[in-house]
């Protein structure tokens, strides 16, 4: 097996890593000193060069999104970090917030800093009570050793972090709806471009503003202080760095790992355990819910897990929601239980979306019930197409791909559980003989 | 009604954000917290009232997100994940376990008040399935045994 860097994960086993503390005994804030040394435009140039991209699932140049901020404007920059960990999968940053608190507030005084922001949102998912206190925690114990406030460290810089809690919502987990909970609205998702501004330009309260994924944000202490150009050794391509996945499923040893970009699949498999109590595998899905499935075969299987390599094969690296499934679960059956949630979590807004994953789910539901029609599986299909592309945001497509993987390799299940109801069978079936 | 304490604190929530609307979330939770565990219409009215804002608008909002209670619920809310991650590690018959530990269906209220069990969408710990919460409290790498106790301990309190 290749060796595995642990940048995020160093020192996820030290004892109290969340205390201030423990954390500045181990790097801690040295990066976020150093940040607040360099001028903003030098602090995008270290990220810039460490190729690091977003590690919420759409994987955009972080450096891209940062240097977006228009220079010498006076209304005020918002950084709003999005941690509404929602992708059915997906676990990674409920650990960093939970155990590596700081991780998170230091990444967000480099990211304010390279943003010159002075004022910063964690939206947290509602669900996370636990990590919500354990952040919040720690933005205490920032601000009594000065790494908050005002002149921060003497530097003449400000910041404020502000924890704001969801309350239960999957759709705000996408950029624009999440922005519009932040403000006190409906999560529902906003106009993009070309028919509005890029939150860059008008976000939150019309102000520029930059959405970051936790783990992405937390990943720019380490880079600093390991120097961009280094951590951009790491990987391969356009995949560069580690990356955390949450590994689970059937597998023995269930768990958050962090690999470098690129690792083949069936590594990480082993690195978990194996398939669990040895049973053969069926399929796996490699980065959350939303990402089209493949079959757990030798080819699928030797693939390296990066964002280039899951495109070209047709699903996507996503937020790192690595599940995999034995030869018991019926293809079906999982998504069915999927298409319910994504029609639960559908906000509404657009008919695409809200129309579309009702009737995925009224489809799936009466396949499952025995009372499939022969057509019922190119009808998926057909919504499908009339889904993806189509719909206000993401949602839409998130419920739509999955779909089309699992009829791509699994077409065969849902056929056996669609009765024989075509013109030919009853022609010549025999007649029910009359009793007597 | 909410007490002083509670108006100080949303008072300060109030101070966080350019401008008053963006506090609705969190004076929801607030009232929620104030309204013995749900939103009746008045905690929307006294929280429109506060953030002056139309008391449709509010609620609005608050029947949006599912974490907020439009009907009263038992003291202890029952979670559990069903979804995929949860759900292909047993978290159904878990749900249909405590069910029939407390005679409700999911959904459902115990006459006594005390527990409502429900299903809930994936809850975000999919590295430790199957996983319930209770309130604030995540229960995780669930087996029968293990439920049996955690809910054995939560009808003492």
């Amino acid at each position: 097996m290749s060796e595995q860097p642990q940048i995020l994960f160093k020192y996820r086993n030290v004892e109290n890593y969340n205390n201030i503390d423990v954390y500045m005994k181990h790097e801690g804030y040295a990066a976020a000193r150093k940040a607040l040394q360099m001028e903003p435009d030098a602090v995008i140039e270290e990220i810039k060069a460490s190729g690091l991209r977003g590690r919420g699932g759409a994987g955009f140049p972080t450096h891209i999104k940062w240097n977006g901020i228009p220079k010498n404007w006076d209304k005020p920059h918002y950084l709003v970090i999005n941690a509404d960990e929602g992708e059915p999968g997906t676990a990674k940053d409920r650990e960093l917030m939970n155990k590596m608190p700081h991780l998170l507030v230091e990444g967000c005084i480099i990211a304010a800093r390279a943003i010159r922001s002075n004022r910063c949102y964690i939206y947290i998912r509602g669900e996370y009570m636990e990590p919500g206190q354990s952040v919040r925690k720690a933005i205490q114990e920032a601000y009594d050793k000065g790494f908050l406030g005002k002149n921060i460290q003497g530097s003449g810089f400000d910041l404020d972090i502000h924890v704001h809690m969801g309350a239960g919502s999957y759709e705000c987990g996408e950029e624009s709806a999440l922005m519009s909970s932040l403000m006190g609205e409906r999560g529902m998702p906003r106009h993009k471009p070309p028919s509005a501004p890029l939150p860059v330009i008008s976000g939150v309260w019309d102000s520029p503003t930059i959405v970051n994924n936790v783990e992405t944000v937390a990943t720019a202490a380490p880079i600093l202080n390991m120097g961009g150009a280094a951590y951009g050794k790491i990987g391969s391509g356009r995949s560069l760095g580690t990356k955390l996945f949450t590994v689970s499923g059937h597998v023995n040893k269930p768990a958050n790992y962090e690999f470098v970009l690129g690792t083949p699949i069936r590594e990480i498999l082993e690195t978990a355990g194996g398939p669990l109590n040895g049973k053969p595998l069926k399929f796996f899905i490699p980065g959350g819910s939303s990402t089209p499935l493949f079959p757990a075969t030798d080819k699928f299987l030797d693939l390296p897990l990066d964002y280039e390599t899951m495109m070209a094969n047709g699903s996507m690296l996503g937020s790192g929601g690595l599940m995999f499934f034995d030869e018991g679960v019926s293809v079906p059956a999982l998504m069915t239980r999927l298409m319910h949630f994504y029609a639960h979590e559908s906000c509404g807004k657009c008919t695409p979306c809200r129309e579309g994953t009702n009737w995925l789910t009224k489809i799936h539901d009466r396949i499952m019930a025995g009372g499939g029609r022969h057509e019922d599986i190119d009808l998926l299909l057909d919504i499908c197409n009339n889904i993806g592309g189509r719909s206000f945001c993401a949602l839409g497509d998130a419920a739509a791909m999955p779909i089309q993987g699992a009829l791509k390799y699994f077409r065969h299940e849902y056929e056996a559980l669609i009765p024989d109801r075509s013109l030919s069978s009853r022609i010549y079936a025999p007649l029910p003989v009359a009793a007597g | 009604m909410f007490t002083v304490e509670a108006k100080e604190q949303l008072d300060n929530i109030v101070k966080k954000y350019p401008t008053k609307r963006a506090a609705l979330l969190p004076a929801l939770w607030l009232a929620q917290e104030q309204y013995d565990g749900w939103l009746p219409p008045e905690a929307l009215r006294e929280v429109a009232g506060y953030l002056e804002m139309p008391p449709a608008e509010v609620e609005g909002v608050a029947t949006f997100y599912t974490m907020y209670n439009k009907e009263k619920i038992g003291k202890f809310h029952i979670e559990v994940c069903h979804n995929i991650a949860c759900m292909v590690r047993g978290a159904d018959a878990l749900i249909d376990q405590i069910g029939e530990k407390l005679g409700i269906g999911k959904g459902e209220t115990t006459p006594d008040g005390k527990f409502t069990l429900s299903g809930a969408e994936c809850l975000g710990a999919c590295a430790n399935a199957p996983c319930m919460m209770i309130g604030a409290k995540y229960f995780e790498d669930l087996t029968p045994e293990k439920v049996d106790a955690i809910v054995e301990e939560y009808k003492k309190k």
